[in-house]
């Protein structure tokens, strides 16, 4: 057991600690737009030093610098330290480069990776639909081939910044004849085509964090489409996996439950510091018990990434499915350590942390159904890590 | 950056488990419940194997290693269930006689030829009907719940959180054994009339790094006897059918599996960490013991009566054994302080309690 990174990275935590230091006043004042010259400007501060598209390669306007786990682990512990600004994220930077890089074509990536992570082209992203939420692969938006366009037609949902971005990258099927999972393919096009009408989607936090997205014969030029026609699947399956751990964080959840005790300290009931009722204390204890178990489960994921073992298939799986179930309820404690104070939302002058502890606490429950639901994690936890049988199939009835 | 075993650790835990493996089968299991016979030649089987002095320095007859060395070996005898005062005699006695400058007795406690248990339970959780008090080095009163009635000597605690030594054989000491769930290993009464005790430590810190070290080895026995009930249970679901296929295929059960699995892996790191935080004595150590401890019982007891309920009928009978491990399980939780109490323990480490 090591756990240290090493004396050769001191230096390189000291170099990133002095561009912190140097570049705090550069940072875009909290609620700059992603389109705002400010925030355009510090992310190109932050690429042309190495704290941002460090690994993608310099020819697609990346810093171009190797993969180094440790590196980049230190760039966001450091960061996060200082609470500093880490740039433009979103399904383009996160999802779709790492796809153009892996299976696009040269043109492609030169046509997009670098005004995407500069933030020139803002992606969302067009899988789910009202019929093709679990079952994604039997989704129905339809693309064909009218000469050297693709004429679409169909329906996305749950598209998260559909109303601001430019383009999308979107899953069709352009093979109704094949079996469900060969006949999708991967198609990417600008979200000002005529015939794509965004609707924002209300969720029940108030916000509307989501789109529906409607198709009526857009037309797309052939080229557009990432890996062959019908590889659709395997080319957004090469990321999928990749955003689910991602969701839920074991650090973002200590750093909640920490703002726990901070109002359980504050918070009086009854005359008595909710901190001193042995209750909600043990509530507040189970919990952090379970966040430390997620932490050195994450710091076990890290090391075997960096040291490339494989034997942690098991403990990667369970991150999504564990990671956001303990967030809703350490929100949830957060909520009831305030009683009837912890109904509070919006405009509510007694509101406490911005009305976050009510949001977060609806929204964890959208990420424990968005990204995969738990139930189906744990079909996956149960198949690829426990080696059970997949349910059997169903003879459709009249099919 | 290695967060993990390492090769040695790997082998450690490899040869431990090949041995429990040939020697602690379930029938052997069934042969010490039954008091037919005691755990001696287990034991002494893994007293040969230097277990009895895993964290016993070298100089004093034992193997030198760590706190880490410790839990995964713990995690192996959980995961066979293997009857052995291992907890006692291999980790909380030598850790209070080290931490306490007695080493006098470590290199017969090493080689297996000394047991000592451990008398701790009236200074973790007092009973009215309990405790001793001292007169001119001589204890009278009871203790109960001392781990292993079979030693050849205890670590009892005193009123004050002091610790003495008592021989087995001492005028004045009766020891009884207390029947509990678990009868992998032995729990008895001590009862005390002007029995003699050599005085061993005054200081509470000796008598709570003890208490650290078992509470540790404790987490990771229940982390293997809950291993060995998931694993139990999927080959369980993968072979027995109902309604013509494997239940292992319905997703009310592989979901049941799934929960277990998911609870129970994240485990594997925090034990690993609070071994190697107690080793290295970091800032957080005793802070990572309480919350490995606490969340250990509490994953262990679902997975207990989850892994049982996928056996169905057969997980609630005697024929399969599973109970064993279930009342292991149920044991740990107990001893040496219930999760409830070793949470508030960690809330006054980190000042929540004024």
């Amino acid at each position: 057991m090591d756990l240290s990174y090493g004396p050769t990275f001191d230096a390189f935590r000291e170099e990133v600690r002095t561009f912190i230091a140097t570049h705090k006043d550069q940072q875009p004042k909290h609620g700059a737009g992603p389109k705002s010259e400010e925030a355009r400007s510090w992310q190109a501060t932050l690429i042309k030093n190495g704290y941002h598209s460090r690994t993608i390669p310099k020819a697609y306007g990346g810093f171009g610098a190797e993969p180094d786990i440790i590196k980049s682990r230190i760039i966001a512990e450091e960061f996060s330290a200082a609470q500093m600004n880490t740039g433009f994220s979103g399904q383009g930077i996160s999802m779709l480069t790492p796809v153009l890089l892996e299976m696009g074509t040269e043109s492609q990536k030169q046509q997009f990776i670098e005004k995407t992570i500069h933030g020139d082209i803002i992606w969302c992203q067009g899988y789910s639909e009202p019929g093709a939420g679990s079952d994604l692969a039997s989704l129905t938006t339809k693309a064909e081939l009218d000469g050297d366009e693709w004429v679409i037609n169909g329906q996305k949902i749950w598209t998260s910044t559909a109303h601001i971005s430019d383009w999308i990258f979107c899953l069709v099927r352009t093979e109704p004849e094949a079996p469900k999972h060969q006949g999708i393919s991967f198609l990417l096009f600008k979200m000002d085509t005529p015939g794509i009408e965004v609707r924002p989607l209300v969720d029940m936090t108030g916000s509307a964090n989501f789109n529906e997205v409607f198709f009526t014969d857009v037309r797309v030029p052939k080229d557009q489409i990432v890996g062959q026609r019908g590889q659709g699947w395997q080319v957004a399956n090469a990321i999928l996996g990749h955003e689910r751990g991602s969701l839920a964080p074991p650090d973002a959840a200590m750093t909640r439950l920490n703002g726990v005790i901070r109002l359980m300290r504050e918070e009086t009931v009854a005359g008595e510091r909710v901190i001193d009722n042995p209750i909600f204390r043990d509530r507040l204890l189970k919990l952090q018990g379970r966040v430390l178990a997620m932490q050195y489960n994450d710091m076990r994921l890290l090391s075997a990434k960096i040291n490339k073992q494989t034997d942690t298939q098991l403990a990667g799986m369970v991150v999504k499915l564990i990671g956001t179930e303990l967030r809703h309820e350490i929100e949830c404690l957060g909520i009831d350590v305030m009683g009837e104070i912890g109904i509070s939302y919006e405009d509510n002058p007694y509101l406490r942390g911005n009305g976050s502890w009510q949001y977060q606490y609806m929204y964890f429950l959208g990420l424990i159904i968005g990204g995969g639901t738990s139930q189906i994690q744990k079909n996956i936890i149960s198949e690829r890590g426990l080696g059970m049988p997949k349910e059997p199939k169903i003879a459709t009835v009249g099919a | 950056m290695e967060f993990g075993l390492s090769e040695e650790q790997t082998l450690l835990q490899d040869s431990v488990s090949r041995f429990l493996k040939d020697n602690v089968t379930l029938d052997a299991v069934r042969e010490v419940a039954a008091g037919d016979t005691s755990d001696a030649n287990i034991w002494r089987g893994l007293a040969d194997l230097g277990i009895a002095g895993l964290i016993i320095p070298e100089a004093q007859g034992g193997v030198g290693l760590g706190m880490l060395e410790a839990v995964v070996v713990s995690e192996a005898l959980g995961y066979h269930i293997a009857p052995s005062p291992f907890i006692s005699s291999a980790i909380v006695a030598p850790t209070v006689l080290l931490a306490a400058g007695h080493t006098d007795k470590l290199g017969d406690i090493a080689a297996g030829n000394l047991r000592v248990g451990v008398a701790f339970s009236e200074a973790i959780g007092a009973r009215l009907d309990a405790g001793v008090h001292i007169s001119d080095d001589a204890l009278t009163g009871k203790l109960l719940f001392a781990f292993d009635a079979h030693a050849d000597a205890y670590l009892v605690n005193g009123p004050n959180r002091e610790i003495f030594w008592v021989d087995a054989s001492t005028t004045g000491l009766t020891r009884r054994s207390l029947t509990t769930i678990d009868k992998t290993r032995t729990i008895c009464e001590l009862q005390f009339n002007k029995a003699n005790a050599v005085p061993i430590s005054e200081d509470a810190e000796v008598m709570q790094a003890g208490i650290d070290a078992g509470r540790m080895v404790q987490a990771a026995d229940s982390l293997g006897a809950a291993q060995a009930m998931l694993d139990q249970a999927v080959a369980y679901a993968m072979q027995r059918k109902q309604f013509n296929r494997v239940i292992a295929s319905f997703q009310a059960v592989k979901h049941l599996c799934a929960e277990m699995a998911s609870q129970l892996e994240p485990c594997r790191s925090l034990v690993w960490y609070g071994g190697h935080a107690l080793s290295e004595q970091t800032a957080d150590a005793r802070l990572t013991v309480c919350h490995a401890n606490a969340h250990l019982s509490e994953v262990a007891q679902f997975v207990a009566k989850t892994s049982t309920e996928v056996h169905g009928g057969m997980g609630f009978t005697d024929l399969v054994g599973l109970h064993y491990w279930f009342k292991r399980i149920g044991a740990n939780r107990q001893l040496l302080g219930s999760p409830e109490a070793v949470r508030e323990e960690a809330a006054r480490l980190q000042n929540l309690i004024d």
